[in-house]
């Protein structure tokens, strides 16, 4: 084995196109498992720690440039406001000890069906900024970005530098079924983003298909449903066949398995139970908001 | 290769380490400080914690090359270590514990059961004062991730010590003295103030 160490995110590329083999490693706390257990024999471990600026974001005006390392730590202290949704799956990552290592271009770069951000970010949308020494950038959208049980767009020779996740400009929510709170790996889990500004919600499935994905039917459903009830603009509470029939959908979304953590009929019946929470969580906040900006004006 | 860096405080270099290998093993095997404990070897269990740049971090997690030229601290130089942090930095310039210091460590001082006449860090002592250790094999991660919680919230609630402990296993004690002892550190903490 060699232990590949740039020092920059260019060297970092260019030893991956030398070595399209090489595992990138940044956290760890995915790549050692598998080599601590002998899972794993890779010819070449590319070390990304020394490129600091995959440890920065930035805050722009419609999205965070979240880099690829920022520990969920970081995410979790900094980012709650722009990014709730994302800021709430992180705090569901593991321990203390993991979240200060972990960061989202690792739970991408791995495409774990059971992986802690995705939900969060097929809810909010987000693009995966890629790059290559041969092609360069590209963004690639987080739709198209899971391809298979462990399996994403990335080409051999690309690296993962940032994400970009869109602001909120609604309530969000997450939730994660386990048997405790921390050191869980999702047996399924359910992001939810309300977009006023678009009239849209947008959904996220954990660990209940081979990869994550978003409950479109679900959302087409929703979607005409609160635009023909007015609901954006009366604020009404939802009512409550369309919240049950929201979870059916997103139930439906599901294709998941019976594993060693659950079964396949408890995932869809719990990925039912979290969306017609998180869309009441959601919707009573944005209820909330729109008459507290009500009484100010 | 090679690996060059900072442990408790001196500098160390590791030889012959293998590239797929873990600091915790080169902590325990070729610097020879077993204070970290190998049990899970896949994060889930924290007794391998020790603080990476300031950072608690799962040392079987973090691959020996990652380490190089930064800065370790493990439970045995945890006492150095939180005794530099109450002066406030290093007067003498001599501080940090030596390798052999490192190696021969031990919470035994006059009196074996209180610990007395040992340099214990106040997180230690406290530990042993609530009786929070039985088996102990937990504890070199949990006096670390305590030591770190209280640098960073010297009056934590409940509900912070659970979350800051939530990646350490005890399978012993029931956690309940493990929450007296980091109760007990913090009220002593406040107190010196």
């Amino acid at each position: 084995m060699d232990f590949l160490r740039p020092a920059s995110w260019e060297e970092a590329l260019a030893a991956k196109a030398e070595h399209p083999t090489a595992v990138p490693i940044a956290g760890g706390t995915d790549v050692m498992v598998e080599i601590n257990f002998d899972h794993r024999r890779p010819e070449y471990l590319l070390d990304l720690n020394r490129i600091g600026d995959l440890t920065e974001w930035e805050v722009g005006e419609e999205s965070v440039r979240l880099g690829a390392s920022v520990p969920y730590t970081r995410i979790m202290e900094n980012l709650r406001a722009e990014l709730p949704g994302l800021a709430l799956a992180s705090h569901t990552v593991a321990s203390p000890q993991i979240r200060n290592r972990g960061g989202v271009g690792g739970n991408l770069g791995t495409a774990s069906p059971a992986g802690d951000a995705h939900p969060a970010l097929l809810a909010a949308g987000a693009e995966v900024e890629a790059e290559s020494a041969a092609r360069g950038t590209r963004l690639i959208p987080i739709d198209d970005f899971y391809t298979g049980v462990k399996r994403n767009a990335l080409q051999p020779d690309e690296l993962i530098r940032a994400v970009h996740v869109k602001k909120a400009d609604g309530p969000q929510q997450y939730s994660k079924v386990g048997t405790r709170n921390a050191m869980v790996i999702a047996v399924c889990a359910f992001g939810l983003a309300l977009h006023p500004e678009t009239r849209t919600v947008r959904t996220g499935i954990g660990s209940a298909a081979p990869t994550p994905v978003r409950a479109k039917a679900a959302e087409e459903f929703l979607n005409a449903a609160l635009e023909e009830g007015g609901f954006w603009d009366n604020g009404k509470i939802i009512t409550p066949s369309v919240a049950k029939q929201f979870a059916e959908l997103c139930s439906g979304g599901c294709n998941p398995i019976d594993d060693v953590r659950g079964t396949a009929s408890y995932r869809r019946h719990a990925v039912g139970v979290m969306a017609r929470r998180t869309l009441t969580w959601t919707w009573e906040s944005y209820r909330g908001a729109r008459r507290a900006s009500e009484g100010a004006a | 290769m090679r690996v060059n860096f900072t442990v408790n405080g001196r500098p160390q270099e590791a030889d012959d380490v293998w590239e797929g290998e873990s600091l915790l093993y080169v902590l325990r095997e070729r610097l020879g400080l077993p204070g970290s404990k190998n049990a899970c070897e896949q994060g889930e269990c924290g007794s391998c914690t020790v603080r990476l740049d300031g950072v608690p971090v799962c040392s079987c997690l973090v691959a020996a090359g990652q380490a190089e030229g930064r800065d370790v601290v493990t439970v045995e130089g945890l006492a150095d270590f939180a005794k530099q942090r109450a002066e406030g930095g290093c007067a003498s310039g001599a501080c940090g514990t030596t390798l052999q210091d490192a190696q021969q460590w031990k919470a035994k001082g006059t009196d074996s059961q209180t610990g007395e006449g040992t340099e214990l860090s106040p997180i230690q002592q406290a530990f042993i004062d609530a009786g929070a250790v039985q088996c102990g094999f937990c504890t070199p991660g949990l006096l670390v991730a305590s030591d770190e919680l209280l640098e960073r919230n010297p009056n934590p609630s409940d509900a912070d010590i659970r979350e800051a402990l939530s990646g350490n296993l005890c399978r012993c004690t029931g956690y309940e003295k493990i929450m007296d002892a980091v109760r007990l550190a913090a009220a002593r903490q406040s107190e010196e103030v």
